[in-house]
């Protein structure tokens, strides 16, 4: 079964024809190219494909892009501003909070999620979101404290100093 | 993913109509456990009648000494609700625990429940609370609702509309979860009632079960130390690579014995 499908992408308004069992991640990489979008385990285990549908946290993998249908999608590539990174994006680079980077995307998004609903969450707290989203070179460490110095500055304060040394 | 025709309807009328024409075709609520099974190919419906175009099926309402959650409610919701906060704060504090963040932007109260999966935490409740399913035929009681193994007293197209939970005087569900899948290995729901103690397992056997020798254990005296020697038998229960029978037989008197604990 072919349908056209009409959705809000980055921005943007979209329309593609796909299949019913066509995935919102597929759609959004092979169709429009959109490749921040990861597929890393394709049984949402592993959170790498994370966007937001209309505001909320969701794995691409398992929905599907009909489903999507009329409705708002945010990838990875529409947190930026132009050339300036969101601060959450810019946290992530000040805590080197990645190595190979390919959960990075998914780690932003749910990251982006969390915040929306808790504006100042805990360590634990932003452990414990961070459940469905998972780094293989285990380096959790840095994306906790990049998501706290992220969440700091989007609610207006200075960055945490979190590494108690003088930053540069 | 093998193929199939997608729907969308508006109406319970039009969904029973999709249902009754095709008899291959299959429900999706939030489609968290569906769509897994049928990129593994485990099924081969010809049609997917999605329900999340019926408004009427999402929200959480106080009804006074119980609460009606609709069939289409999301985890997140019922995870957040006010409502559900003050009113069965247990159950609130389940919703937390299911899955992840994302899955429970989706997944859905009455999916959860007809799938039936053993391992999933809302039968525990369903059943620790004495609730009442609600369908498009009839009302059922948990205790005649959940049959077996991903097996359920629904009819083929008999749709789950929502789900009455009576507020309980207190309640608490502990959960030893898979750290993998966030599947329960063991989940217990133990609930103090106006109609008695109520304690039912979630995850250690094909279907959740109650325990008639805890419940009265703890209508005697509610307490942890009321059920430390109850044993459960480990026939029947479920085993696998991670955790066997004899563990989950362990755990259910763990798990029973902290909820009466967090029962305060």
């Amino acid at each position: 079964m072919q349908k056209t499908v009409s959705l809000t992408v980055n921005g943007k308004p979209v329309s593609a024809t796909v299949e019913g069992r066509t995935l919102l991640v597929q759609l959004l990489r092979e169709q429009l190219g959109l490749t921040g979008t990861h597929v890393g385990c394709d049984t949402s285990q592993c959170g790498a494909c994370v966007v937001h549908v209309d505001g909320e946290a969701v794995k691409a993998c398992t929905l599907l892009a009909v489903q999507a249908d009329g409705h708002s999608v945010l990838t990875i590539e529409g947190v930026a501003t132009g050339d300036t990174l969101h601060p959450m994006q810019e946290a992530f680079r000040n805590n080197h909070a990645l190595q190979c980077g390919f959960c990075t995307p998914g780690m932003v998004m749910s990251a982006l999620d969390l915040v929306k609903n808790n504006p100042n969450p805990t360590e634990r707290e932003i452990r414990e979101y961070l459940e469905g989203n998972l780094c293989r070179c285990t380096g959790y460490h840095n994306i906790v404290l990049a998501i706290a110095e992220g969440a700091a500055v989007m609610r207006g304060e200075p960055a945490p100093n979190v590494y108690g040394t003088a930053a540069e | 993913m093998y193929e199939f025709n997608y729907h969308q309807p508006t109406s319970l009328d039009e969904v029973a109509r999709l249902l009754g024409a095709n008899e291959e075709a299959k429900i999706v609520a939030g489609g968290m456990t569906l769509v897994p099974t049928l990129k593994f190919r485990l099924a081969k419906p010809s049609d997917l009648v999605d329900l999340v175009g019926i408004s009427s099926l999402r929200g959480i309402t106080d009804a006074g000494d119980a609460l009606v959650i609709g069939a289409m409610t999301r985890h997140a919701e019922v995870e957040r609700s006010p409502l559900v906060k003050q009113g069965i704060p247990a159950l609130a504090a389940l919703a937390h625990v299911i899955g992840d963040p994302a899955v429970r932007n989706r997944g859905t109260i009455g999916g959860s429940i007809s799938n039936n999966d053993p391992a999933a935490d809302y039968p525990a409740a369903v059943v620790g609370l004495g609730g009442t399913v609600q369908t498009t035929r009839r009302e059922i009681a948990a205790d005649n609702f959940f049959t077996g193994m991903f097996e359920t007293a629904l009819d083929r197209t008999e749709i789950v509309t929502a789900v009455r939970l009576p507020k309980p005087q207190a309640a608490c569900y502990m959960k030893f979860k898979n750290p993998a899948s966030r599947y329960a290995i063991v989940g217990v729901f133990v609930a103090r009632t106006g109609g008695g103690v109520r304690v039912a397992v979630t995850g250690a056997g094909p279907c959740v079960f109650r325990v008639p020798e805890m419940e009265a254990a703890l209508a005697r005296s509610f307490t942890p130390d009321a059920i430390k020697d109850i044993a459960i038998p480990q026939d029947g229960l479920n085993s696998d690579i991670h955790a066997s029978a004899e563990y989950r037989a362990h755990l259910v008197g763990v798990m029973a014995r902290r909820a009466v604990a967090g029962c305060g």
